[in-house]
């Protein structure tokens, strides 16, 4: 048989097949083009709402008690401060514990009983909503008074927040130790080095790309995280002042955003959304550098 | 002590024995000398050793002291309303009478909605990621873009939810009313905040995790399966549905089920635009309530019972989380992929 006749072997768009094809093709377009419209739409109006309000007062000045005046609502001053000490504390319980229980998964035990018992932990540990980390603190901290009788703190607040950053802290120190080439670790430990230095001067620095990208994507997401801190840092109209502050409640952009939003007034709503553009100015550009630099290697 | 009840010290004297000095007379004996391990470096190692490991038990005591907790606080509403409190959707503080139903009703009826929009959604989205429709700069571009919507704090898609994006949709949700009221989801006009912008918010929210997931599962998914589908002359349509999808189920399963274990608990947007109601109704244009925006709304000026109640609602809704992330990890390792 000869192929003579060359038509059958050309692309026909009319073929029923290549129809349905074009038509699949067209659908995930529109798809893609409505997954991607939310991001768009919503990063447009948080700046065209927010830009106009950026000035320097704003980050330098208390928000007024909703009512007080209806014309103007104040800054964010100490919702931003209070927003960078929460995390603070937050991250200086999460990343010392979740490196330090990486280092053991990846470094100590690595397929025994124990670990996957953490791992499995750590898996289910991320997956409880953030809201019942708040309804812990509450119950464990805010309700008992345990913190020199301190109820609704600072400290409260970020100790929830730790317990949302430490899964993905864990995970990400595990995963990176784990990628570092273990002729590494042979080598350090054939020329005398201890285990622990072994792991604090060779495996920890040839893993430390991951792992600081692991900290700072937990450091964003808990800077956004709202619903644990509602009934434990709670919201306050004064300054922070160190160090008596840490015991009282604190404020922050993200409970700023919820309590002003669902104001009646014009002036707390257009506070609300400047405080927004800050937030997600400071969160995207956390996610934008760690995603650059996962690039470069 | 220091030396000699060192182990490594008799080892030196061997080595140091077994080399024959007459085929190295030259070099001095420190050479061979072994360093010896101080008893100060022993301590760090071991005491290292034991601080990681305690480190790596505080997630399970974590995890146990939030069950505990939550478990202890929810007893006394536990014993006095009992399973009735699933079924019940009274919630009066003044009366001390409560009940969750709407609650998790409303729970329930978020995610499930939320989840049909969001899957084909995200996986037509991680299709057109993974194909070679456009260049491959042009598709990252998308896939990051769609990363960042997760990056998004939810409280902040909850201000844009109330301020443009459900006054936006009133009129259409008010045309679905007039032309489809009688079916009972669109039974009650559209006020403003309700379940269904709820939904909407909701999936915006779930979009990027069943996204991504579905991305990397079907990026796994090997050359060669495709290139028999097309080299046996299947358009692409038909190496995706038949091949490609079957292939990677078990991922984008997964996903799926991860996406639902977070619509359950999402609390911030939602509690700002569902609008907070325990009066039941089927009608998704009605205000409503999640287990997690009644959390929210009401624990900060809750106290005696109603605290107890509330704990007994996050319970319910932790177990319910728990059973659907135990599912997506045991699908996982399940289905995993045989190729």
């Amino acid at each position: 048989m000869t192929f003579n006749n060359n038509s059958r072997l050309k692309y026909k768009a009319s073929l029923k097949r290549n129809i349905y094809n074009s038509l699949f093709t067209f659908i995930s377009v529109v798809f893609t083009i409505l997954s991607i419209l939310p991001l768009i739409l919503l990063l447009s109006y948080v700046f065209i709402k927010g830009a106009t309000q950026i000035n320097l007062s704003l980050l330098s000045n208390l928000p007024e008690p909703p009512g007080d005046d209806l014309l103007n609502a104040g800054g964010i001053g100490n919702a931003l401060q209070g927003t960078i000490i929460i995390t603070l504390i937050a991250s200086s319980i999460a990343v010392p514990i979740g490196v330090g229980g990486g280092i053991y998964l990846a470094e100590y035990a690595r397929n025994g009983k124990f670990a996957s018992f953490i791992r499995f932990g750590t898996n289910v540990l991320s997956g409880v909503p953030s809201i019942i980390a708040g309804v812990f603190i509450y119950g464990i901290i805010v309700s008992t008074k345990i913190i020199f009788n301190s109820t609704y703190s600072a400290l409260a607040g970020g100790i929830s927040l730790s317990i949302l950053m430490l899964p993905t802290v864990i995970k990400t120190t595990d995963e990176g130790l784990k990628l570092v080439s273990d002729d590494l670790r042979k080598g350090a430990l054939s020329v005398g080095a201890s285990k622990f230095l072994t792991i604090t001067q060779v495996t920890l620095p040839a893993a430390i790309k991951p792992i600081t990208t692991g900290i700072i994507l937990a450091i964003a997401r808990a800077a956004g995280e709202t619903a644990p801190l509602i009934f434990t840092a709670l919201f306050s109209f004064y300054w922070f002042e160190a160090p008596t502050s840490i015991l009282e409640p604190i404020a922050s952009l993200s409970v700023l955003i919820y309590n002003f939003a669902l104001e009646p007034y014009e002036a707390q709503n257009q506070l609300a959304w400047a405080a927004s553009l800050i937030l997600v100015s400071i969160i995207l550009i956390m996610n934008i550098i760690t995603k650059l630099w996962a690039r470069k290697s | 002590m220091k030396g000699t009840l060192n182990p490594l010290l008799g080892k030196k004297h061997i080595m140091s024995n077994q080399i024959p000095k007459s085929k190295a007379p030259n070099l001095p004996e420190s050479l061979y000398k072994l360093r010896q391990r101080p008893h100060s470096e022993k301590v760090v190692d071991t005491g290292f050793k034991d601080a990681v490991y305690l480190m790596a038990s505080m997630v399970a005591v974590f995890l146990i002291a939030i069950f505990v907790v939550v478990f202890i606080g929810s007893i006394e509403s536990m014993s006095r309303y009992g399973l009735k409190f699933l079924t019940t959707s009274n919630w009066n503080p003044i009366t001390d009478e409560y009940g969750a139903f709407a609650a998790i009703y409303g729970t329930i009826i978020t995610s499930i909605f939320s989840l049909a929009i969001a899957v084909p959604l995200g996986i037509g989205t991680a299709i057109f990621i993974t194909e070679d429709i456009l260049p491959r700069k042009l598709r990252e571009i998308i896939s990051v873009l769609v990363e960042l919507l997760a990056a998004i704090p939810s409280v902040i898609l909850g201000l844009w939810a109330i301020f443009v994006m459900e006054p936006f949709l009133r009129p259409l949700f008010a045309l679905i009313h007039k032309k489809l009221g009688w079916i009972f989801f669109f039974s009650s006009e559209p006020i403003g905040a309700g379940i269904a912008p709820a939904i909407l918010i909701l999936s915006i929210m779930i979009l990027p995790i069943i996204t991504a997931i579905s991305r990397d599962s079907l990026n796994q998914v090997p050359f060669r399966l495709r290139q028999a589908a097309y080299g046996v002359g299947a358009t692409r349509s038909t190496t995706i549905i038949n091949i490609i999808l079957p292939a990677a189920i078990s991922g984008i399963t997964g996903g799926i089920l991860l996406a639902l274990g977070r619509a359950l608990g999402e609390t911030m947007a939602v509690t700002m635009i569902i609008g907070n109601s325990n009066n039941f109704s089927l009608s998704l244009f009605s205000p409503g309530y999640t287990i997690s925006s009644m959390l929210a709304n009401q624990f900060g000026e809750a106290d005696g019972n109603q605290v107890s109640s509330l704990m007994y609602a996050s319970f319910i809704l932790m177990i319910i989380t728990l059973t659907v992330n135990l599912a997506a990890n045991w699908l996982v390792k399940r289905l995993s992929l045989k190729y």
